[in-house]
């Protein structure tokens, strides 16, 4: 165990050693992964990519700013259903465009509303009633669309949905090839951390921070602590909605399942797991979380008890998930 | 006018089978501040054991003492090794996550050893049949599991209002750390809770499966139930898992009698409407912030 520890340390040291050489090379690695897989594999990383955003979207409300959302299926659910209703093939749906330059801001567009009018009820209250109320808005959406079948087709979804395209007229390309859409979620994921990560270190990532904090010391310095919450509250719904998005383009498929409170469960498990208030943790958490089942189901059908035991085990030992263990490792040693 | 007396009845049926479960939850958060996402999973559990009791004694009555024993004695075991090294307000994310665990190994373990079907269970013969009320004809069980939720609750409601345990286990919801300060042994006081907790989950589970009848998914269905009723009534108040039992029990039965497809919706939306106008519930404790 002595000897885990402090190979655990070298590493860590070695990790930090040489930051920038391992980053570029994990990125070398990403680039040329879909080159050097099984195409199952591939489809499961592209799985996993878009949970990494949806993981993150959570970050900025429970990590940053405290709120406790347990109903962020809500958002996947809503970019799921919306991109699908827009440009399905089936009889359901409005057959238009597939094109990210519009489709893009269109499904953006569309949860952040969403999401500015149930953060202005679900707000209004705090802590555990937070999040009863965001799950019961979640479990409302998914109720909807199991019953609104003209819409959303019932409780078999909406299939038949478009992969994504970009581009004018002859210039369009689409992103139909596994391949390509693996390239396409590695570049939102990016985008996602940079554009999440400037917003949490700005001026409103830190009053965020500082309500996650003590919120009635943010009042009492004169912050509307409503409307910043109502920002993170927005912003994270949106990038959950991106990654809605894309979980139906790539599956083609839109589902309620998307909107079940399970799912919700399962990304705030990801965000423990991982690490709450890192934005790196949730990515890993993302990972460990879709591919924990696959890993051991085929050695046992009790995949699900492992996995619960897994969970347990993480509060146990690894209360501040995966890179807690690993910050923690590393401040022993130095100090 | 039949068709709603039979509705009505069977709201209060549905409620007082939440109100066994709510009183359970609200209780164990109330007194220890934990949120138990596992509390479905005893509820099942205590369903399943009484079932193999039904099986093995042909005898209704024995699952009724022994399922919530058996589960209690679980539940003293979750609590001493896993729940008590995470206590506080502030560890609210960390028990989500650990009874979150402990609800999906219950849920598949007992899909493994029962089987993933529907299981239904015969009521006892001594209260099988239908008896006239009220013009129609209602099914005796359901009526005397309305009469034991009502003393079931009188007798709950006589214990912490009326007795000294009573008076230490409200304390404890005010201030446990004080209580503690007292010379109380709060520990062995959130045990017994915790224990409490998870029997009145068992044999809501026992006193349901003739009712709602046996499947896995079953516990999160009845969890999601019961999570709206403690929210809608309000946290930590024995009062508030009563009526707010009614309340989704009657919003249950109407929806899925008149809308039957929008009925979750319909209980869903009426837990927002509750917590827009008081957002600690109908009867929730002032300041019992989590």
């Amino acid at each position: 165990m002595i000897s885990l520890v402090a190979r655990f340390n070298r590493l860590h040291t070695i990790v930090n050693q040489y930051r920038p050489w391992l980053l570029g090379a994990l990125l070398i690695l990403a680039l040329i992964y879909p080159f050097v897989v099984r195409s199952y594999y591939l489809s499961l990383s592209i799985e996993v990519l878009i949970y990494a955003i949806f993981a993150m979207s959570l970050d900025l409300l429970l990590g940053y700013t405290g709120l406790p959302s347990f109903g962020h299926a809500a958002f996947l659910g809503l970019g799921a259903y919306f991109i699908a209703y827009l440009t399905s093939s089936n009889d359901l749906a409005l057959n238009l465009t597939d094109n990210l330059l519009i489709s893009l801001p269109a499904v953006i567009l569309f949860v952040a509303l969403i999401a500015l009018l149930i953060g202005f009820f679900a707000l209004r209250t705090s802590g555990i009633y937070f999040l009863m109320i965001t799950l019961a808005f979640a479990q409302m959406l998914n109720s909807i669309s199991i019953s609104w079948s003209s819409v959303t087709g019932g409780s078999d979804g909406i299939t038949g949905v478009a992969p994504p395209a970009i581009g004018l007229g002859p210039l369009s390309y689409s992103f139909s090839s596994r391949e390509s859409f693996y390239y396409l979620a590695l570049a939102f994921v990016f985008l996602s951390y940079w554009l999440l990560r400037q917003i949490v270190n700005s001026p409103l990532g830190w009053t965020l921070q500082g309500i996650r904090e003590n919120e009635k010391r943010m009042k009492a310095l004169g912050y509307n602590t409503f409307w910043f919450k109502m920002a993170a509250f927005v912003i994270g719904g949106a990038f959950a909605g991106l990654a809605g998005m894309l979980l139906v383009q790539f599956f083609r498929h839109a589902s309620p399942e998307n909107l079940h409170w399970s799912t919700s469960g399962q990304v705030m498990v990801m965000l423990i797991v991982g690490g709450t208030g890192t934005l790196v943790g949730p990515i890993l958490g993302a990972g460990l979380v879709r591919l924990f089942p696959l890993l051991v189901s085929s050695y046992t059908d009790r995949w699900e008890s492992l996995q619960g035991l897994l969970f347990i085990a993480f509060v146990l030992f690894a209360p501040q998930g995966i890179l807690g263990l690993l910050r923690q490792r590393g401040e022993d040693e130095s100090g | 006018m039949e068709n709603f007396i039979i509705q009505f009845l069977n709201g209060l049926v549905s409620g007082m089978l939440l109100f066994i479960m709510a009183a359970g939850l609200s209780l164990i958060f109330g007194q220890m501040n934990v949120i138990n996402l596992s509390h479905g999973a005893f509820y099942l559990l205590g369903g399943y054991v009484g079932l193999a009791m039904v099986r093995q004694f042909d005898n209704f009555w024995l699952a009724l003492l022994i399922a919530p024993i058996f589960v209690a004695l679980l539940g003293l075991l979750v609590e001493r090794f896993l729940l008590r090294r995470m206590y506080g307000s502030q560890r609210h994310l960390e028990q989500v996550l650990l009874t979150f665990g402990l609800a999906l190994v219950a849920s598949d373990l007992v899909q493994w050893y029962w089987g993933a079907y529907v299981v239904s269970v015969p009521p006892p013969p001594l209260l099988a049949g239908q008896v006239p009320i009220f013009g129609i004809q209602f099914p005796i069980y359901r009526l005397s599991l309305l009469v034991f939720g009502l003393l079931l609750a009188g007798a709950l409601w006589l214990l912490l209002a009326r007795t000294r345990l009573g008076a230490i286990v409200r304390a404890g919801v005010s201030d446990a750390e004080l209580v503690g300060g007292l010379g109380i042994n709060i520990q062995l006081v959130f045990a017994g809770v915790f224990a409490v907790g998870t029997a009145l989950a068992a044999l809501a589970g026992v006193v349901g499966a003739p009712i709602r009848t046996l499947y896995p998914g079953l516990d999160f269905e009845i969890l999601i139930l019961t999570l709206v009723v403690v929210v809608v009534g309000g946290l930590g108040t024995l009062k508030g898992a009563f009526w707010g039992a009614m309340l989704i029990g009657m919003a249950d039965t109407f929806g899925k009698a008149l809308v039957p497809q929008f009925s979750l919706f319909l209980i869903f939306a009426v837990m927002a409407i509750v917590l827009l106008i008081r957002p600690s519930g109908l009867f929730g404790l002032e300041g019992l912030e989590a």
